[in-house]
């Protein structure tokens, strides 16, 4: 923010899971509903942000953006920042506008109407629309739920340019820059480190890419002078196709985006130049995620070393399974069993002919019914006592599990709302 | 001339997911090995290497501007990253997996 000379700092937060546990959180009374990070952050950079006048936006709202907008403004005025203006864009809540009984749940059968007591949130990917509508409020902050993470580079791009959304190079081109900025630091070298053809320099300090957009919609992407990282054609190429079903039609709310033709050019040390996305218009529908409570995961851990781990590993294993079905009458095949470090990651590999020099054991399962999570804890931590020899370091630990449905719903059903909340 | 490579030697990767499904991007480090290994990588030798059922739970499609390969494994997450129970839910350990996989290739395959 001090150094960058930013017109505009984007902070993405949410995973597909984040706003359904934000929701979860606020039923429960455990949290604000949006995210727990977002205060902390404006903390840091709302004061620097407002003197150099780079207008913050992010989707931190989660489930509860108009209650984080509060909570930015009230800060903002206890950090002595004077008629601060707070944007809460809301209208991606369609849980009230969808037909659950027309809704497949996809890999099973039957509706979400079948389930519609288990519904925890239903959210549309909302497009840049919305938030060009509240920079043209002039506001310092733009707090949004569910948008396209493209979306949230998008908005203030149009506003800044005047792009109209007919403009189809130019929102292709936006949202490509959006699309490769979204994971920050896996941008400049983050999660591409791997031996020394993949080397990373400075890693403990890695400088997060920002864009200098063009008329055209080409854009130039770099990371401050001095950071750790790197940013060439390989680490843009990672970052630009690892999350694409289809090269030829990313879909956003806002364009069919067609990469393939997309050229990346090393114009100078850390620094690509990006054109040639091309651009189709969006479809009529919004892609929605619907989440659903799907019962807890339960697991339990236990370490095994030297000779023989693996066959007591395997043995500890079987006791656990024999006594689910026979003490507690359940299905053995609900169990999981990996041996980390040896076939947790890739369980379908045929056994390694050497033992490794020490495995974890751990078992897991997923239930509707109460306690059973909690059960396998249990189970597993027995182990201790009633198990094989020198088993160590037993944990166990019992969460949420979400089901997650997506599909599809009709534009006109969608309004984006903006709230702007000032000191 | 036919050489057997193991892809992690000529080329990197990361997986992303959607929901139940594993996304994998696949750059050779050197561009001439783009064709030669978008022809190698059949959905069958795919199929079998991450030890998929149905050839058909594998799409390859590739951005031949940019010399990269895109793999999506379909239904392989087993409930993806909310609902599976296992070590690594979002399947990102699969780029290394995929990394690993020996495969012959044939410069004369120019397409």
């Amino acid at each position: 923010v001090e150094r960058g000379d930013l017109d505009y700092l984007v902070f993405e937060c949410l995973a597909e899971r984040t706003i359904a546990l934000a929701q979860l959180a606020l039923l429960d009374g455990t949290g604000s509903g949006y995210d727990p990070l977002l205060l902390e952050r404006m903390r840091g950079v709302l004061p620097t942000a407002r003197q150099r006048r780079t207008v913050l936006v992010t989707n931190a709202g989660a489930a509860a953006p108009v209650a984080a907008a509060q909570a930015v403004r009230d800060l903002g005025a206890s950090l002595g920042q004077d008629s601060i203006r707070v944007a809460a864009l809301t209208g991606d809540d369609v849980l009230a506008e969808l037909d659950l009984r027309a809704t497949p749940l996809g890999a099973e059968p039957g509706t979400l109407w079948d389930i519609r007591d288990r519904i925890v949130s239903a959210n549309a990917y909302l497009g840049a629309e919305g938030i060009i509508e509240a920079l043209a409020e002039d506001v310092d902050v733009v707090i949004t739920g569910r948008t396209s993470d493209a979306a949230l580079f998008l908005g203030p791009l149009m506003h800044a340019l005047n792009w109209r959304i007919e403009e189809l190079p130019q929102i292709a081109g936006g949202t490509l820059v959006g699309h490769l900025l979204e994971c920050a630091g896996q941008l400049t070298g983050g999660y591409f480190a791997d031996g020394g053809r993949k080397a990373v320099p400075g890693l403990a300090r890695l400088g997060f890419p920002f864009a200098e957009v063009a008329a055209d919609g080409s854009a130039v992407l770099r990371k401050l002078p001095g950071t750790g990282g790197r940013l060439d054609r390989q680490t843009c190429l990672e970052q630009l196709l690892y999350e694409v079903h289809d090269p030829a039609a990313y879909l956003t709310p806002d364009v069919e985006l067609d990469v393939r033709g997309v050229v990346l050019d090393e114009s100078g040390p850390d620094e690509v130049t990006v054109s040639g996305a091309v651009g189709r218009p969006p479809p009529d529908t919004l892609k929605v995620l619907v989440a659903v409570r799907d019962g807890e995961i339960g697991q339990g851990e236990i370490s095994y070393a030297g000779r023989g781990c693996l066959a007591r590993a395997r043995l500890a294993a079987a006791i656990v399974a024999d006594r689910w079905v026979e003490v507690h009458g359940r299905d053995r095949s609900e169990l999981r069993t990996d041996l980390i470090g040896y076939n947790g990651c890739r369980p379908w590999l045929s056994d390694a002919p050497e033992e490794p020099p020490e495995v974890r054991l751990r078992l897991s399962v997923r239930s509707l019914a109460d306690g059973v999570a909690r059960l396998l804890a249990r189970e597993v931590e027995a182990l201790y006592t009633n198990g094989p020899a020198g088993g160590g370091g037993v944990t166990g630990s019992v969460r949420r599990s979400l089901g997650l449905v997506p599909t599809q719903i009709s534009r006109v059903l969608v309004e984006p709302r903006v709230q702007v909340l000032s000191s | 001339m036919t050489r057997t490579v193991i892809l992690g030697d000529i080329a990197h990767a990361r997986a992303g997911d959607k929901g139940n499904d594993s996304l994998l991007v696949l750059v050779p480090y050197d561009e001439a090995d783009f064709e030669p290994l978008r022809c190698a990588l059949t959905t069958n030798r795919l199929a079998e290497h991450f030890s998929l059922h149905q050839r058909d739970s594998v799409t390859v499609s590739s951005a031949p501007g940019l010399k990269a390969i895109v793999l999506v494994l379909r239904e392989r997450l087993g409930g993806g990253v909310t609902r599976s129970t296992g070590p690594d839910p979002h399947g990102k350990t699969l780029s290394s997996h995929l990394l690993e996989m020996r495969l012959e290739l044939h410069p004369g395959w120019a397409g």
